[in-house]
C-alpha cells in the first residue's frame, strides 16, 4: 500500500517526508519534477506516474503537492482518497492546510500521520477518533501542558474506535441540543455563445452541524427525494430505509459533518439562474478589442441573485483593459491575464453592463481562442434543484433540540462560452 | 509557540546540543528534545547519531513521549541493528500491559522495525496478541503479520501465523475482519500461488456481513478480496451482487470503484434475460457519473476506468455523453481523457452535440487538446457514417481558420475519411491544396501527398504539385519520400503522357540517392513492376485498398476482460495486464471474467495469457491510425505481380511504360536480335548506369522474357561490383538477426539484431518494431562498459518517429575506443535504448569474429617465434564437430572472416593449417586446425598471450565453419 509520504510546495522543496516502511530516499521525488516540469501549470501535473521501481500518486491541494510513493499494485483511488484524507484533517486540526502552517505544527502532523497509516494500511482516519488520540493544538492547552507537565495524547483507547458506530464517541454532553442542516447545491453547466444551456447538472451536498447530547437517532425526510439521480452518504446513514422508505436515519456523528452528497443530474431540466449577454471581439488591425458583457436574471424562483462575479481568462496578447462597469468593480492581472469583475447584487431593474476596449502587444496575430467566462453566484434560502427537507425526528432521547434547515445555491463550474 | 522552534540551532552544534537535552532529568525537557529529534526527521535530516540517548527515554509511562521514541525508532532501527535490541525489552514488557492502546502500539511499532534479530523475539508477543480479547489489539496483530512477512516470510509461515490469520477472518469484530483480509491480500501477492485467501461461500458470507460494518477502508479490502471469487452459479453471482449494490451509494469513490468493479465481474454470469441484469445495468451509471464530479485527480483515475466500462459494456453510459463535455479550466490529463470516451459513445443520436463540442475545443488554447479534438472529429466522421458530410464541413471550418496546427492535423484526418468513404468527399481538394505551403510537418505531407496521388486524375495540376514536393526531396523525412514515391507512381499510373520525367527522377531519386533501404527497395519494386508489367503494376498500386476500421485504439478483448477483473487497480489506469508492469510480483495470476453459466473454465487460460495478450495489445484489425504509409507496400506484398510473360502491347498506359524504358520493350515486341543492344544502351545511358536496375532484374530472371537474358547479366554484373554497398555480406559472417528486447519488456518497442563487420567496420545492425499503440520518437542508443570497449561511433539514426506496428532498420557504425570492463561471458554487451517512452535495457553477444581486423595476417617467421614463445599452458585445445568442409574451403571461410591461414602442412593425410587473427585491442590469437579427410570433427588449437579468449575464439571458429 502506500509506502512514503512526501509533501512538497510549489516551488520543489520537499518540507516534510514520511515513510511507514523501510525509508526511500528524496531522490524517487525526482520524476514527479521532472513531470512537473513538463506541466508548467502545478495544476496539470498527471497524478499517477510510473517510475522504474515505483508509482508516483499526488495531490495537488492547497497549493501543495501530497505525493506518496507506491511499490506495489493497488487502488490509486484508494490513494488518492487517502491523501485528501490528510489534507481534510490537517485542514480540521489547523484550521487551513498550507505549508507554513504543517511547519508550524510538525510534530502533531508527523503523529497523526503515524496514527491514519500502519504498515500503508489506513488505520484511524475519522476526526472524531483522531482528536481523542491526538488533540488539536490550542492557545490554552499549551499553556497548561507547559506547566503541568501534560500531553497531547490521549492515553486511553478511543470510545469509537471498534463500536459498530465508530464516528460518535460516548458520553457526548451539551447544554444547548441543536441540530441544523445546510442544504448546498452547485451548479455545474456549460452554456454556449448563444446562450443555449450545453450542459448542466447540480451537485448538492447536505452539511450538517449536530451537537446532541448522548445517542440520538435522527431521522431527515424530504418532500421530493425522487429528484436524487445518485446518493452518497455519510457511513452512518442507513441504506436499506434509505432503499426502501426515502429518508435519511442515522445516529450522527458528533459536531460538523457531510451527510450525504447527491446529484441532479441533466436528464432533469435545470434551472439556470442568469443569462449573460457577451461579445468579446479582437479586431485583424489595429492590435485591440471590445468587450461587452450584461447579466441578467433568467429562473431565480424570485429569489435575489447576490456574490455575483465574472472571471474571464484572456488570450495572452491582451496587455490592458480600458473597461468601465455600470456596477461593482473591474480588475485585470496582465501576469496571469484574469480579467475579474465583482459585481455583487444583481438588480433585475437595472442590468449590469461591462464594456470597454482591450488593448494588445502590437503586432501580435489575431488571438485565435475565444476566452470562456467562469460565473460564481449565490443564491440564499434557495436550492435550485427544489429539493426541500419536510423534517427532522428525533429518538432515543428525551430532551427537546433545536433544530434548523438552510438552503444556498452556488455557482460550481460556470461557465458560458464566447 | 509553535514546532518550528525546533528548527532553530545553536553554534555549538546541534547533535551535540541534543544530547544533553536528551540526558536531562526533567521529564519535560526531554520530550521537547525529542520533539526536536523528531522535527529534524521529518525533514530529512539525519540524527541516527542521537540513537542510544533517545532509546533511553523510552522507559517512561507519557505515552506521548513513549510514542515519539517509537517514532524515531522505526526510522532508524535498520541503520543501528545493534542498538535496536536495547529496545526489545521494553516492547515484550508493553505487550502485557493491561492498557489495550500500549499493547497494540508496541505490537505495531516491534513490526515496523525491520530489523532480523528482533523479529525472533517479536514472534511470542504476536501469537498473544492475535488472540487478545481486545479487538484493537488483534487487527492491530493481523496488520503486523503483513509486516512480518515482508521481513522474513519463512518465519510467518514456521510460526504458523498465516493460520491464525485465516481464521481471523471468521472474527466478530468486522475491522478485525477487515484487516485480515488487507494483511492476507498483501501476503498473498508475494505468493500468488498459494491459496491462503481460499474463498468459499461460507467465508464469502462472513465477508459480506463485515462489509456493512467495517470502516470505509475495510470495505475496499473486502471488495478487492471479492472480485477474485468466482461464485458457483448465478444465483449466488446474483445474491453477492443484491448485497455488494449499496456500496455505490458510498461517499469514498475507491469503495464505489471497487464495487463497480465486483458488479462488472459478476454481470457476467447473469443471464442477460434476467430482470435482475437490467435493474443492475441502470444502477451503474449514476455513481460513474457522480465519480466525474470529484477532485480531478479522482476524477482521471476513474475516466481511465470509464474507458475500459464503455468499451465493454458501451450501454450503461450511453445516454450520460454530457457529463464528459470538456470545461475549460479542466486540467489537461482529464480533458484528453473525456474526449476519448466522447469518441467512444458517439452515436447517431448523439452526433450532433459531440461535433459542435469537438469544434469548441478546436479552438481553445491547449495545443495537444485542440490536435486530439480535430483527430476526433475525423474519428467520429468514420465511426458514424450519417454524420461524415457534417464532418467533413465542420473540418473545412477548421481549415479556414488557418491555425497552422489545426490544418495539418485536419488534413490527416481527412485522409482517413477518404479512405472510408472513396470517392464522395473529393470537391473538398480544391481547398486543401490552398493549404499545402503552410504544411510543415511531416504526417501533415505525406497525407496530403497522398490524396494527390490517390486523385491525381481529378486534379489537374497534380504533376506540379508533387513535383514541388520532389524538390527537396532528400530533406524531407522517410514517411514523406515513401508517399512521395507511391503518389507519383500512381500519378503516372493514371496519366502516363506527362509524367515519365516525373516518375523517372523520384525513381532514381529513391534508388540510388537515398540511403533508406526502405526507401530503396520501394522503388526498385515499382521500377521492376513498371518495366515488366505495366498492367500489373497498375494492379498492384492502385489496388483497391482494404477499408479501414470504425473503432481505433480498441482494447484487444482478452486484455479488455483481464483489465475488467483489475479495475480500480494501477492496471486500469495503465490499461496493462499487471505481470507487465508491476516490479517483484512474481507471477501475477491472469484474472479472467467468470463465462456466463459455467463456462468460465474454459475461458480460463493462466499461462499463456501474459504473451498473448500483451503481444496482441495492438488490435490486429485495425489499420496503424498514423497514416497507411506501408498500406501500399503490403499491398505489393499481398498480390505479387502475376503475369509473367511479354505484356499484350495494346493500352495507352502500356505506352508510357514502355517509354520509360526507351526503345526497350518497344522494340523488345520485335526483332530478337536488337533490344539486346538497346536495352543494353538504354540501361547504360538514360537511367545512369543504374546498378539499381540490375538488382531489380537479376533478382527475378525467371520473370523475364528470354531476350533480356544479356542487359540482366550485365546488371548482375554491375551488383557484384557494387559489393556491399547496397547492404550484402561480403563475407564474413553475421548471424540472423534474434529478438533482443521483446515487445513486452520494451513497452510495446521490440528490437531485434545482428553484429556485422563489413568493410572493416564493425556495425550493430537493429530491426526497431513499434508494437505499441503510440508512436515512438527519440531514439538513443549508449552500451555499457564491455570487454572491447566497443561503442557506438555516432548516434542512433532514426529520423521519423516510429508509427504503430511499423518497423526501421538501422545500422550503427560501432569503434572499440569505449570504456573497457571485462565481461563474463567475455563477448556480452550490455545495451541502453532509449526513447520518448522510456529506457530500456538488454544485453546480448556479439560474434567474436566481428573483432578480426582485416590485418591479422602474420608473417610465417613470425608466427613461429610466436608460437614457440607464447608458454604451453597458454595452449588451448578444441573439437569442432560435424563440419563438412575440405580444408581448403574451411581456410575460405575462415579467411572471408579475417581468419588468415599462414601455412598448410599435410601429415598422413592430415591437413594442418596455422592460422592467425588478431583482435581490435591488438591481441593476437594464433591456431592450428587438424582436419582429417573424411573426418567430420575438426580439432583447434590455439595459442594466446591472453588465454581468456580462447573460449570466445573457439566459438568464434564453430560459427564461421558452421554457417
Amino acid at each position: 500500500m502506500i509506502h512514503s509520504l512526501f509533501l512538497i510546495n510549489q516551488s520543489g522543496d520537499i518540507f516534510l517526508e514520511k515513510h511507514w516502511k523501510s525509508v526511500i530516499g528524496r531522490s524517487v521525488c525526482d520524476y514527479f519534477f521532472e513531470a512537473k516540469e513538463k506541466a508548467v501549470e502545478p495544476e496539470n501535473v498527471p497524478p499517477v506516474l510510473q517510475t522504474p521501481h515505483h508509482y508516483l500518486i499526488t495531490i495537488f491541494r492547497g497549493k501543495l503537492f501530497f505525493l506518496s510513493v507506491i511499490q506495489t499494485e493497488v487502488s490509486p483511488l484508494f490513494v488518492i482518497e487517502f491523501l485528501h484524507r490528510i489534507a481534510d484533517t490537517i485542514q480540521d486540526y489547523f484550521g487551513e492546510c498550507s505549508e507554513t502552517v504543517i511547519k508550524d505544527n510538525v510534530v502533531t502532523v508527523y503523529e497523526l500521520l503515524e496514527e491514519m497509516l500502519d504498515n500503508g494500511f489506513p488505520l484511524a482516519t475519522e476526526s472524531n477518533i483522531l482528536k481523542e488520540m491526538i488533540k488539536p493544538p490550542t492557545i490554552l492547552r499549551s499553556v497548561v501542558n507547559t506547566l503541568t507537565g501534560g500531553s497531547n495524547v490521549g492515553d486511553m483507547l478511543p470510545t469509537g474506535q471498534l463500536s459498530n458506530i465508530p464516528w460518535r464517541r460516548a458520553g457526548v454532553k451539551y447544554t444547548n441540543n441543536e441540530a441544523y442542516f445546510d442544504v448546498i447545491e452547485e451548479i455545474d453547466a456549460i452554456v454556449d455563445k448563444s446562450g443555449t444551456t450545453v450542459f448542466a447538472e447540480i451537485q448538492g451536498v447536505i452539511e450538517a452541524c449536530v451537537r446532541l447530547s448522548g445517542m440520538p437517532d435522527l431521522t431527515l425526510s424530504f418532500m421530493n427525494p425522487s429528484l436524487l439521480d445518485d446518493v452518497s452518504f455519510h457511513p452512518c446513514v442507513r441504506f436499506k430505509r434509505w432503499e426502501a422508505e426515502r429518508v435519511l436515519s442515522f445516529i450522527p456523528p458528533d459536531g460538523n459533518f457531510t451527510l450525504m452528497n447527491y446529484h441532479v443530474s441533466s436528464q432533469n431540466v435545470v434551472a439556470i439562474p442568469v443569462y449573460v449577454k457577451q461579445s468579446i471581439n479582437f479586431f485583424e488591425s489595429g492590435s485591440c478589442g471590445r468587450l461587452d458583457i450584461t447579466i441578467g436574471p433568467k429562473q431565480t424562483m424570485g429569489k435575489t441573485v447576490e456574490g455575483l462575479m465574472v472571471t474571464v481568462h484572456m488570450p495572452k496578447a491582451v496587455l490592458s483593459v480600458n473597461l468601465t462597469p455600470t456596477q461593482g468593480s473591474c480588475t485585470y492581472d496582465s501576469a496571469t491575464k484574469v480579467l475579474v469583475w465583482d459585481i455583487g447584487k444583481l438588480n433585475p431593474q437595472k442590468l449590469p453592463n461591462l464594456r470597454g476596449s482591450l488593448s494588445m502587444q502590437s503586432g501580435a496575430p489575431k488571438p485565435e481562442e475565444n476566452p470562456s467566462l467562469n460565473i460564481d453566484l449565490k443564491i440564499q434560502q434557495l436550492a435550485i434543484s427544489g429539493l426541500k427537507v419536510s423534517r427532522l425526528d428525533m429518538y432515543g432521547e428525551k430532551y427537546k433540540p433545536f433544530k434548523g434547515v438552510k438552503y444556498v445555491t452556488k455557482a460550481g463550474k460556470f461557465q458560458v462560452r464566447s | 509557540m509553535t514546532d518550528s522552534k525546533y528548527f532553530t540551532t545553536t553554534k555549538k552544534g546541534e547533535i551535540f546540543e541534543l544530547k544533553a537535552e536528551l540526558n536531562s532529568d526533567k521529564k519535560e525537557k526531554k520530550k521537547e528534545a525529542v520533539k526536536k529529534v523528531i522535527a529534524s526527521m521529518t525533514v530529512g535530516k539525519d540524527v541516527s547519531a542521537l540513537f542510544p540517548d533517545v532509546v533511553n527515554c523510552m522507559q517512561t509511562d507519557n505515552l506521548e513521549l513513549k510514542k515519539l521514541v517509537y517514532l524515531y525508532l522505526m526510522n532508524y532501527a535498520k541503520s543501528q541493528p545493534d542498538m535496536a535490541i536495547m529496545a526489545v525489552n521494553t516492547f515484550v514488557k508493553d505487550c502485557e500491559d493491561p492498557n489495550p492502546l500500549i499493547r497494540a502500539l508496541a505490537v505495531r511499532t516491534m513490526g515496523c522495525i525491520r530489523v532480523d534479530k528482533i523479529t525472533e523475539y517479536l514472534c511470542e508477543p504476536l501469537r498473544k496478541c492475535l488472540k487478545d480479547e481486545d479487538p484493537y489489539v488483534r487487527k492491530t496483530a493481523a496488520v503486523c503479520v503483513a509486516k512480518l512477512h515482508d521481513i522474513n516470510a519463512q518465519l510467518v509461515e514456521d510460526q504458523g501465523f498465516l493460520d491464525t490469520l485465516k481464521d481471523l477472518i471468521s472474527d466478530s469484530n468486522p475491522m478485525v475482519v477487515a484487516n485480515a483480509v488487507a494483511a492476507l491480500s498483501e501476503i498473498a501477492e508475494s505468493h500468488p500461488n498459494s491459496n491462503l485467501l481460499d474463498l468459499n461461500p461460507q467465508t464469502i458470507n462472513k465477508l459480506l456481513t463485515a462489509l456493512n460494518e467495517c470502516t470505509e477502508w475495510g470495505q475496499i479490502f473486502i471488495l478487492d478480496c471479492l472480485a477474485n471469487y468466482t461464485p458457483r452459479d448465478d444465483r449466488e453471482s446474483q445474491s453477492i451482487c443484491e448485497r455488494v449494490t449499496p456500496r455505490l451509494s458510498h461517499a469514498n469513490s475507491a469503495v464505489v470503484l471497487s464495487a463497480v468493479k465486483v458488479l462488472m465481474k459478476f454481470m457476467e454470469m447473469l443471464p442477460k434475460d434476467l430482470d435482475y441484469y437490467g435493474t443492475l445495468l441502470k444502477k451503474l451509471a449514476p455513481p460513474l457519473v457522480t465519480l466525474l464530479s470529484a477532485e480531478p485527480e479522482l476524477q482521471y483515475v476513474a475516466l481511465r476506468n470509464i474507458n475500459l466500462i464503455v468499451q465493454r459494456r458501451p450501454e450503461i453510459l450511453k445516454h450520460e455523453m454530457k457529463v464528459f463535455f470538456v470545461k475549460y479550466n479542466d486540467p489537461i490529463y482529464v480533458k484528453l481523457e473525456k474526449l476519448d470516451i466522447m469518441i467512444r459513445l458517439a452515436s447517431q443520436a448523439n452526433i450532433a452535440q459531440v461535433l459542435a463540442e469537438l469544434k469548441e475545443y478546436a479552438t481553445e488554447v491547449d495545443v495537444d487538446f485542440v490536435r486530439k479534438a480535430v483527430r476526433a472529429i475525423g474519428r467520429c466522421a468514420i465511426k458514424v457514417e450519417q454524420s461524415a458530410e457534417r464532418c467533413v464541413s465542420t473540418l473545412l471550418d477548421l481549415i479556414q481558420t488557418k491555425v497552422n496546427y489545426v490544418v495539418q492535423e485536419a488534413i490527416v484526418v481527412i485522409k482517413d475519411i477518404f479512405r472510408k468513404y472513396p470517392n464522395k468527399y473529393e470537391s473538398v481538394i480544391a481547398t486543401l491544396c490552398e493549404n499545402l505551403d503552410s504544411l510543415d510537418e511531416p504526417e501533415a505531407r505525406a497525407a496530403m501527398i497522398w490524396i494527390v496521388g490517390e486523385y491525381a486524375e481529378r486534379i489537374d495540376n497534380a504533376d506540379e504539385l508533387l513535383e514541388s514536393f520532389l524538390e527537396g526531396f532528400h530533406d524531407e523525412s522517410t514517411q514523406v519520400q515513401l508517399q512521395l514515391l507511391t503518389a507519383i507512381v500512381k500519378l503516372f499510373l493514371k496519366k502516363p503522357t506527362e509524367t515519365q520525367e516525373l516518375v523517372q527522377q523520384v525513381l532514381s531519386l529513391a534508388t540510388q540517392d537515398s540511403d533508406n533501404p526502405d526507401l530503396r527497395d520501394r522503388g526498385y519494386i515499382y521500377w521492376r513492376l513498371l518495366s515488366t508489367d505495366p498492367v500489373a503494376a497498375k494492379e498492384v498500386v492502385l489496388a483497391e485498398k482494404p477499408l479501414i476500421s470504425e473503432e481505433t485504439d480498441l482494447i484487444e478483448p482478452t486484455l479488455l476482460e483481464e483489465l475488467i477483473c483489475h479495475i480500480g487497480t494501477l492496471a486500469s489506469v495503465y490499461h496493462k495486464p499487471p505481470s507487465a508492469f508491476v516490479e517483484g510480483s512474481r507471477g501475477v495470476q491472469h484474472k479472467r471474467l467468470p463465462g456466463s453459466a459455467g463456462s468460465g473454465e474454459s475461458v480460463e487460460s493462466p499461462d499463456t495469457g501474459t504473451a498473448a495478450a500483451v503481444a496482441s495489445e495492438a488490435p490486429p484489425a485495425v489499420i496503424p491510425s498514423q497514416g497507411d504509409l506501408l498500406g501500399d507496400l503490403l499491398n505489393l506484398d499481398l498480390t505479387p505481380p502475376t503475369t509473367t510473360g511479354p505484356p499484350p502491347p495494346s493500352s495507352g498506359l502500356q505506352m508510357g511504360a514502355m517509354d520509360l524504358l526507351g526503345g526497350g520493350l518497344d522494340s523488345l515486341m520485335g526483332d530478337e536480335s536488337e533490344p539486346v543492344i538497346t536495352s543494353r544502351d538504354r540501361l547504360g545511358g538514360d537511367l545512369g548506369g543504374s546498378p539499381a536496375m540490375g538488382t531489380g532484374f537479376g533478382a527475378t530472371p525467371a520473370a523475364m522474357p528470354a531476350s533480356f537474358n544479356a542487359p540482366v547479366s550485365s546488371g548482375l554484373d554491375d551488383l557484384f561490383d557494387l559489393g556491399g554497398g547496397v547492404g550484402m555480406p561480403m563475407g564474413a559472417y553475421s548471424p540472423p538477426k534474434t529478438v533482443w528486447l521483446p515487445a513486452m519488456k520494451g513497452k510495446g518497442l521490440e528490437i531485434s539484431g545482428t553484429f556485422a563487420r563489413r568493410a572493416g567496420v564493425i556495425q550493430i545492425e537493429m530491426t526497431l518494431t513499434n508494437k505499441a499503440m503510440s508512436v515512438m520518437s527519440d531514439f538513443a542508443i549508449q552500451f555499457n562498459r564491455n570487454s572491447f570497449g566497443l561503442a557506438p561511433a555516432g548516434p542512433l539514426q532514426v529520423l521519423t518517429p516510429l508509427s504503430p506496428n511499423q518497423s526501421i532498420e538501422v545500422t550503427l557504425p560501432l569503434n572499440t575506443v569505449g570504456p573497457v570492463m571485462k565481461m563474463d561471458p567475455l563477448n556480452n554487451l550490455q545495451v541502453a535504448v532509449k526513447n520518448n517512452i522510456d529506457v530500456f535495457y538488454f544485453s546480448c553477444q556479439y560474434p567474436i569474429s566481428m573483432l578480426f581486423v582485416e590485418d591479422g595476417k602474420m608473417e610465417r617467421q613470425v608466427f613461429l617465434a610466436t608460437w614457440k614463445d607464447i608458454p604451453n599452458e597458454n595452449e588451448s585445445q578444441f573439437q569442432i564437430k560435424d563440419c563438412h568442409l575440405n580444408s581448403d574451403a574451411a581456410s575460405n571461410k575462415l579467411q572471408g572472416s579475417n581468419i588468415f591461414t599462414i601455412a598448410k602442412r599435410t601429415v598422413d593425410g592430415q591437413d594442418m593449417l596455422y592460422q592467425s587473427m588478431k583482435l581490435t585491442n591488438g591481441i593476437w590469437v594464433l591456431a592450428e586446425l587438424r582436419v582429417q579427410a573424411g573426418n567430420p570433427n575438426f580439432t583447434v588449437s590455439l595459442k594466446c598471450r591472453a588465454p581468456e579468449v580462447s573460449q570466445c575464439v573457439f566459438q568464434g571458429y564453430e560459427t564461421v565453419l558452421k554457417n
